[in-house]
């Protein structure tokens, strides 16, 4: 479904397949590489990940089933004014983020003056009451933003999911071109990309931009739940791209609230936490008193402002699904003007009204638990069983506070290699938005997700999805 | 550098070293097993066992001693923490998680070796046990060549120092056991059975030819014994394993700055083992001797760990 009248990003309309003028010279590419010729490179492309070691692991299966997301060598391309208005857009909403998180660890203005009912907030199981009060240093919490966008018209972008405790697949968008650039290096003489590469230099900035006080050379360290972890390939990447220690947190100790990792010249002190670790598992002495991934004490010495986090513990209460409905208003009331980048329509199932709307209508919407991810626990209505819509039925009468539910949206589609030549195929797109001391950020590209799957919407790599290579032009081609 | 990974790095180091001696241990009891009669073939695969300190674990299998059980416990079995599967497997989940300190070539040797031994659930007979044998240690002298062009920083001397603690140990025990338990009642000193396994020894730490080219008096059991623990030429010798250690542990300390219990107790061993004559290793006893230097090597070992916080 939906392929008809979705919107092809290369092509137009996968209809009728003419090109977007502006990449004439990509759908003549496209169409003139054989693909047999494209396969090839796709599978040198997944050959150089597997040897890398680029893998995730799937939860549920044993160690050996390592597997690496499937790369598609089809890029996906945008013009230099889409990306600056997306910029735009982008700056606005994580600056309207960061400022909403002070204001709600803080003076709670957003609900003295009624724009979300408190209960939303003060009774969100991501709102974490024991950090009320928390003043990070330079006053940032989310340093690293995924925001997931989807577009469905030429400039018609909507936010279908801020990403604000700790947003992955960076590694991804800086592993793929890595292959583009050497698999298919005529692109880059067509078209005038903008490099990504700085990446990790502009992380390892911000990051030395938000130590708690100014030091001669802060030090920063990347802390990751351990090898056994989906993201390790990203986390190691990322600490040997910026040339930071990568610990765990056995490497960690807290002592009169000061951070020390421990090497083998003994303790060094710690200003800096890039941390992977999910807020439940950070500190068992505060979080999941089990938990063995944590550091004991590593929020009292966050509190006490010896020590960064990046990104704060507690930003959940920013990208909780709950939330998301309220961020027009939230963007407009922290920056004084309408938000650049809209969001998608979407009922809150806890109000009446909506519950009743979505019950209604469910085979047209999307179903969505609001404190699922990796789309697990998600309902596409028009692609959904009679089973599976009476199953989602049932649950929502049980408990609607647990949903939200949205319009179907025409997800966009790009030009994808699949086992019968090149088809569209829809996608998503997750540029990565980096808040320090000296402002915000964004690399120009991001991580494009596909449904490989025809017809599909789900772009999750869990969920048979795939990734490819964003380019976004300096200038006209 | 961590402690962690500087503690993960010398496990990587002893287990790879373990995994490479228990594959020619295997290769030579293989060989012992076919050149002696029964039940001195017997004897070969229960000294085994000894050597690789697994004989009191294989008991509580209730497997039968058969050659054929006991290679498969000391090749692949999962319950063996000491078989050439579970070392590849420690040493490959120990290389995971300090990627990026080793090189790439070092990675993929470790990874290459543990990818061949996942699939197989048993090793079939002598013929194919061999030939797993024979892959696991071109793969090992595979890791051994990826070192040797790693940069000479602390994680090449963490690596180091592993495998040369390792290594004392190993021989030290292969030794020992040779001397004082495999004689069959009733077989002399220098007896065909005798020569047997002497030249089984130096076939598990390939030092066959070694030992013709530095002994022109044929194959003498003290001279075995001195080639192992005191000539500083044969890299497998305690001597040459103590002066290793000394050695890494002096690189750490002059890209640290720091020298302490460790490098004081490796040092003494060191210039012990240089005084020494075999005359009074022998007049002392020899498995005395040796059973002293295992307690050196361990509580060097423990001091490593105690020093670099290893935790």
């Amino acid at each position: 479904m939906a392929i008809e009248r979705a919107f092809d990003e290369i092509w137009g309309s996968s209809a009728t397949r003419e090109g977007r003028p502006e990449f004439a010279a990509l759908a003549d590419w496209i169409s003139s590489t054989p693909p047999a010729e494209l396969d090839r490179r796709q599978k040198a492309a997944e050959a150089a990940f597997r040897q890398l070691g680029i893998t995730f692991a799937v939860y549920g299966e044993e160690e050996s089933a390592e597997r690496i997301i499937p790369f598609d060598i089809v890029p996906r391309i945008f013009t230099k004014s889409e990306w600056s208005n997306l910029s735009e857009g982008l700056v606005q909403r994580v600056e309207a983020i960061n400022a909403f998180l002070a204001d709600i660890y803080g003076a709670r203005k957003i609900l003295k003056d009624k724009i979300i009912p408190e209960e939303l907030i003060l009774g969100n199981p991501q709102f974490r009451p024991m950090l009320d009060g928390a003043k990070p240093p330079h006053g940032i919490f989310a340093h690293i933003c995924g925001i997931d966008l989807v577009r469905t018209g030429p400039g018609e972008f909507w936010v279908l999911e801020d990403n604000a405790r700790t947003p992955s697949g960076v590694s991804y968008m800086l592993e793929n071109r890595e292959a583009m650039l050497r698999l298919c290096p005529e692109l880059f003489e067509m078209f005038p990309v903008q490099p990504i590469d700085s990446y990790p230099d502009s992380l390892l900035e911000t990051l030395q931009s938000v130590a708690p006080r100014p030091a001669g050379k802060p030090v920063c360290v990347l802390l990751t739940p351990g090898h056994f972890n989906s993201a390790f390939y990203e986390h190691s990447f990322l600490a040997d791209s910026m040339g930071i220690e990568l610990v765990e947190a056995a490497d960690l100790e807290v002592d009169d609230d000061m951070v020390w990792m421990r090497t083998i010249e003994g303790r060094v002190k710690v200003d800096v936490i890039y941390r992977r670790i999910d807020d439940d598992y950070i500190d068992p002495l505060v979080f999941k008193p089990d938990s063995l991934l944590g550091v004991p004490g590593l929020i009292a010495a966050y509190m006490a402002g010896n020590v960064a986090l990046v990104n704060a513990p507690g930003t959940g209460i920013a990208d909780d699904k709950a939330i998301y409905s309220y961020m027009p208003e939230i963007v407009k009331y922290y920056s004084g003007g309408e938000a650049k980048l809209p969001n998608v329509e979407t009922y809150r199932c806890r109000e009446a009204g909506a519950l009743q709307y979505t019950l209604d209508n469910l085979d047209k919407l999307v179903v969505k638990l609001v404190d699922g991810s990796g789309g697990y626990g998600m309902l596409v209505g028009p692609t959904a069983t009679k089973a599976q819509i009476e199953e989602f039925r049932a649950a929502l009468i049980k408990e609607p506070q647990r949903y939200i539910a949205q319009p179907t949206l025409a997800l966009s589609t790009v030009p994808t290699l699949t086992d019968s030549g090149v088809a569209p195929r829809h996608v998503d797109f997750r540029p990565f938005v980096l808040s320090g001391s000296k402002g915000v950020t964004i690399t120009p590209g991001g991580l494009t997700r596909v449904a490989l799957r025809e017809g599909s919407l789900v772009v999750n790599s869990s969920q048979g999805g795939g990734t490819k290579d964003s380019l976004i032009l300096a200038g006209d081609a | 550098m961590l402690s962690r990974t500087a503690g993960s790095l010398y496990w990587i180091g002893r287990y790879v070293e373990r995994a490479e001696f228990t594959a020619r241990l295997i290769e030579a009891t293989i060989r012992l097993d076919a050149l002696s009669p029964r039940p001195a073939g017997q004897g070969a695969w229960d000294s085994a066992l000894l050597v690789a300190a697994a004989d009191y674990d294989f008991g509580l299998t209730n497997e039968t001693r058969s050659p054929l059980n006991i290679s498969r416990y000391l090749t692949l079995s999962a319950s063996n923490p000491s078989s050439i599967r579970s070392c590849l497997d420690a040493a490959r989940s120990n290389a995971k998680s300090v990627r990026t300190a080793l090189s790439r070539d070092a990675w993929e040797a470790i990874n290459r070796a543990w990818l061949n031994l996942r699939g197989r659930a048993t090793t079939g007979g002598n013929q194919s046990t061999l030939s797993i044998v024979e892959a696991i240690r071109a793969e090992t002298r595979g890791f051994e060549g990826a070192l040797h062009r790693m940069l000479r920083n602390e994680a090449y001397a963490f690596i180091g120092l592993g495998a040369a603690i390792e290594r004392a140990d190993n021989t030290a025990r292969l030794i020992d056991v040779k001397y004082h338990l495999l004689l069959p009642d009733g077989e002399r000193v220098g007896g065909p059975i005798d020569r047997d396994q002497w030249t089984t020894i130096l076939h598990a730490v390939s030092a066959n030819t070694a030992y013709r080219w530095l002994y022109s008096e044929g194959l003498k059991p003290w001279l075995v014994a001195e080639l192992l623990c005191l000539r500083k030429e044969m890299p497998r010798s305690l001597a040459a394993s103590a002066e290793e250690v000394v050695m890494h542990l002096n690189a750490i300390g002059k890209r640290t700055g720091l020298q302490s219990e460790a490098d004081r107790i490796a040092r003494m061993r060191q210039s012990t083992i240089e005084r020494t004559s075999i005359d009074t290793i022998f007049s002392q006893g020899l498995h005395e001797w040796l059973s002293a230097t295992i307690a050196d090597n361990g509580r060097i070992h423990q001091a490593i760990g105690a020093q670099f916080r290893f935790g």
